[in-house]
């Protein structure tokens, strides 16, 4: 794995000993705090709509409280559920690739009011999601997408060059699998059921869960057994 | 169900560039595809944006376009396809070509 000093934008605090920007010796330059960004018309909107709706009742601090509690209270870890379930048990499969929202309720996990579809990879096909007119996620399930998500780099790309998209997130896919790329535009989220890899055998769901990150319920990678 | 709308039937998005809001994709304006299902019936989004009920409910079909018909220089194998949901007045029917 190559890494690109000069490339990297991160918050660490590690030893300065390496050229990224700044001569030796000199401090390495802060951070942006939050408030040191522009307090832009969108932001400013937000919080005269929030504001607007506390005033009129429309629901109470603390129900909002509540409810942004709740979605970041949801993970990845949800789907890795669903999927170690799928995985192991053929009609739960069913259940879930017909409503994933009553398979989750099945496991306890509330997977909120919008409807939820997994797609199913299989042998020669492969799913990925996007919203390209905004940032449509099944947040409900699976917590708040990755920025890169909502980026309009990776929202324009993925629907006209799929496989470039894949590539440059690692993954590397045959001209003998077709890639399939579903656009979120209604009332309707999606999520990716990825294959099961080879060498899972006889795993228990919590193993199998383990292998299933975020970016395999998006579908830009496929869950993979770690080398031992 | 009837009508010039199931999964299975060719159809084309309409050419049209209202101003406003609407939830058919520029990519995907002019383009042909194939109905693969219902998604459901839901209040227009197009009145919806400006605080109108939106009623009736339009059905909203999820349409198979090959990358090929979406991007004529697209580069990767013929199998490639994005799967878009569209609010069926955007769509027309397309005849089958025999």
């Amino acid at each position: 794995m190559s890494h690109d000093h000069h490339e990297h934008d991160h918050d660490h605090d590690h030893e300065h000993d390496h050229g990224h920007g700044h001569p030796p010796g000199e401090r390495h330059p802060f951070q942006p705090d939050l408030e040191d960004g522009p307090y832009t018309w969108h932001m400013a909107l937000a919080d005269a709509v929030e504001a607007l709706l506390l005033e009129k009742g429309i629901f109470r601090p603390e129900e909002m409280r509540r409810t942004l509690e709740d979605i970041d209270s949801k993970t990845p870890a949800n789907g890795a559920r669903l999927v170690a379930r799928a995985w192991v048990d053929p009609a739960f499969k069913a259940r879930l690739l017909a409503d994933v929202n009553a398979a989750a309720a099945e496991l306890g996990i509330d997977a909120g009011p919008i409807p939820i579809r997994a797609v199913e990879c299989r042998p020669g096909e492969h799913h990925v999601i996007v919203c390209t007119l905004c940032s449509c996620y099944p947040r409900l399930l699976l917590g708040a997408a990755p920025d890169w998500y909502k980026a309009r780099a990776y929202r324009s790309r993925v629907v006209r060059e799929p496989r470039a998209v894949l590539a440059e997130l690692g993954l590397e896919l045959s001209e003998e699998v077709a890639v399939v790329v579903h656009d979120s535009t209604a009332e309707l989220r999606f999520m990716v059921l990825p294959e099961r890899p080879a060498g899972t055998e006889g795993w228990d769901e919590a193993r199998l869960a383990a292998l299933v990150t975020r970016d395999c319920l998006i579908g830009v990678a496929r869950p993979e057994v770690p080398r031992a | 169900m009837s009508g010039p709308f199931a999964p299975g039937r060719r159809v084309r998005v309409k050419a049209l560039y209202p101003p406003g809001h609407t939830r058919t994709p520029w990519y995907t304006r002019g383009r042909e595809g194939v109905i693969l299902d219902l998604v459901d019936v839901e209040p227009d989004p197009e009145e919806r944006a400006y605080g109108r009920p939106g009623l009736p409910a339009v059905p909203v079909w999820r349409v198979v376009f090959a990358q090929h018909e979406l991007w004529p220089d697209y580069a990767g194998p013929a199998g490639d396809r994005v799967v878009v949901g569209i609010f069926e007045p955007w769509l027309e029917p397309v005849e089958e070509r025999s």
